[in-house]
């Protein structure tokens, strides 16, 4: 079988699309190649749609942790606390539970079970809590001379945060979400093998990493393809992240614009 | 455990409760618990050696040493740890083995590798086929620290990298005026002085060290995840003597509360640890403690 054949086949495995069966003997470095950036399909879409979803949360998060009326405050604080203080490991594992037994009582819950929406809320969840905590660090962190200047030109509440405090709470907290959007990415990997069932081996990209590293006995060869996809990954994040990062600082003097500075990232 | 136990059947309420969480393989749950513990004290000081080696090599004057220095820092970026996770643990084991394998029996033909196996001479196993199945325990118990160690002693060496270069530069050139040699300036200027610099990263470490720890059910390891599953699932009265339906949901919730007061307590701890440790210091936070007590 050449190696077009094989991507005919197996590009969309990961969908439930083409060849039925995984190989199971006489693996190809094609094979491997194929099946775990098919994976890669369940790893992006986890990512950016929670990052898309968290994003908006994760604003009202943060100005709720910052404001004054406790009623707003102690939630968000609560809110932060329990995402950002248990594994997401457990939050993955509690949350199937909980849908399980949910979709027991009301069937309107049955597709939360499945991981494609289920791990997509917890995720979206957890990202918002981080990303809260960045912005709201980020909204403290706001020169009092921007505010001063917003209350001097008149400006007021909506078109205040709108014009004024939410541009420049981005404009701080950018980098910081940066490494929070890789982070994110990378905790996708995590979502098969927390309770949710990759049925008919619909899986991600550490899904089938594993499987071939099960078959083959050979941790060599599947990982660090996985690694070579994630390196891709995370170099797109960045340069995307980069250019709306540009765009953000582009009233800034050259020298005084920050660039983006990724650190290592580390599991939730 | 209790002497009221012996007939759960008539039990009931908080009776029943409190012989249902003592039954043995509750108590395999609570021990399970001190593993975590156990492994949380055991990896923190090696991925700090292992970090602290790293950071070190990192900083060398040869070349070879100072790019594997790089290279370790520098493995942890853009890869999820939880391949590392799964790759060390089988890669671990099988480096162990080969390395025995080509002592033990030096005169063994065949490749290691054939198709999809991995053969290594019988005496050559890791554990020995005929080992108790504690050593069998233990020995997955040891890949799965050594491999936490690994991955976490990237992260220490990152953290104390970044430590090192803060302590201010005329401290090392004072000490160089001083004469001292770079060894000498290394131990008694440098180190001495990179903890302050280092704890905030360290203390977010041990942070995420803790939230690692559910990961060790990934390495195989008998942890409270696993017991969690275990005991939590429905259970048929012709099999136990305490029929229940599926509790998964309340087992993980609880482990959600352990882990929380956990990252808590030790959010409290550190805070304690950061205020003693920068009294004095000539940092921001070293000088708002001095404003507040004047």
């Amino acid at each position: 079988m050449s190696c077009w054949e094989t991507i005919a086949d197996y590009a969309l495995r990961s969908q439930g699309i083409g060849e039925r069966l995984l190989p199971r003997t006489d693996f190809t470095l094609c094979q491997q190649f194929t099946l775990i950036g098919s994976g890669m399909i369940w790893n992006i879409y986890f990512g950016a749609v929670a990052l898309f979803c968290g994003f908006f949360l994760a604003t009202a998060v943060a100005m709720g942790k910052a404001a004054k009326n406790p009623l707003l405050r102690k939630p968000s604080e609560w809110f932060i606390f329990i995402f950002r203080g248990s594994p997401l490991f457990i939050q993955f594992f509690f949350a199937y539970f909980v849908f399980l037994s949910l979709k027991g009582v009301y069937p309107f819950f049955s597709p939360l079970t499945s991981a494609w929406a289920g791990a997509l809320v917890v995720l979206f969840l957890n990202t918002a809590a981080y990303t809260g905590e960045i912005f709201y660090g980020a909204l403290q962190s706001i020169p009092k001379g921007d505010t001063e200047a917003a209350d001097a030109y008149g400006l007021s509440g909506w078109s205040r945060f709108r014009r004024v405090i939410w541009p420049t709470m981005l404009r701080l907290a950018w980098p910081a979400y940066t490494n929070e959007a890789i982070f994110l990415f990378q905790s996708t990997t995590l979502v098969f093998f927390s309770g949710f069932p990759a049925t008919q081996q619909r899986g991600d990209a550490l899904y089938y990493a594993n499987y071939f590293a099960d078959k083959t006995f050979n941790p060599f060869v599947p990982y660090p393809i996985l690694a070579g996809y994630f390196i891709l990954l995370t170099l797109v994040v960045i340069g995307l992240f980069g250019l709306i990062n540009a765009r953000l600082n582009r009233h800034l003097p050259q020298e005084r614009r920050k660039s983006l500075k990724v650190r290592p990232q580390i599991i939730r | 455990m209790f002497s009221f136990c012996t007939d759960p059947a008539s039990l009931e309420g908080v009776k029943w409760l409190s012989c249902y969480l003592t039954t043995v393989k509750h108590m395999s749950m609570y021990y399970a618990v001190g593993t975590v513990l156990l492994l949380l004290s055991i990896t923190a000081p090696t991925a700090l050696a292992f970090g602290f080696a790293g950071a070190s090599a990192a900083r060398s004057q040869i070349a070879p040493l100072r790019w594997i220095g790089k290279t370790y820092i520098a493995l942890v970026r853009g890869i999820p740890d939880i391949a590392f996770f799964l790759f060390f643990v089988i890669a671990l084991d099988q480096a162990f083995e080969y390395i025995r394998h080509r002592i033990k029996c030096p005169d063994w033909e065949e490749p290691v590798r054939q198709g999809n196996d991995f053969i290594v001479c019988t005496a050559a196993k890791l554990p020995l086929g005929n080992a108790p199945q504690w050593v069998h325990e233990t020995y997955g118990f040891m890949l799965a620290v050594l491999t936490f160690a690994i991955v976490f002693g990237a992260f220490a060496a990152n953290v104390l990298f970044g430590a090192m270069r803060a302590v201010p530069k005329g401290q090392l050139e004072t000490a160089e005026a001083y004469g001292m040699s770079r060894r000498q300036t290394f131990w008694r200027v440098l180190v001495p002085q990179m903890w302050v610099f280092a704890l905030p990263g360290l203390s977010n470490l041990w942070m995420v060290l803790i939230k690692a720890t559910p990961l060790l059910f990934l390495l195989g390891v008998e942890d409270i995840v696993y017991w969690a599953r275990e005991l939590g699932g429905a259970k048929q009265p012709q099999f136990t003597e305490y029929p229940h339906p599926d509790w998964r949901m309340w087992y993980f919730a609880a482990l959600l509360v352990f882990y929380l007061c956990f990252t808590k307590v030790s959010e409290f701890a550190l805070d304690r640890i950061m205020a003693k440790l920068t009294h004095g210091q000539a940092t921001a936070a070293g000088e708002a403690q001095r404003k507040a007590a004047a």
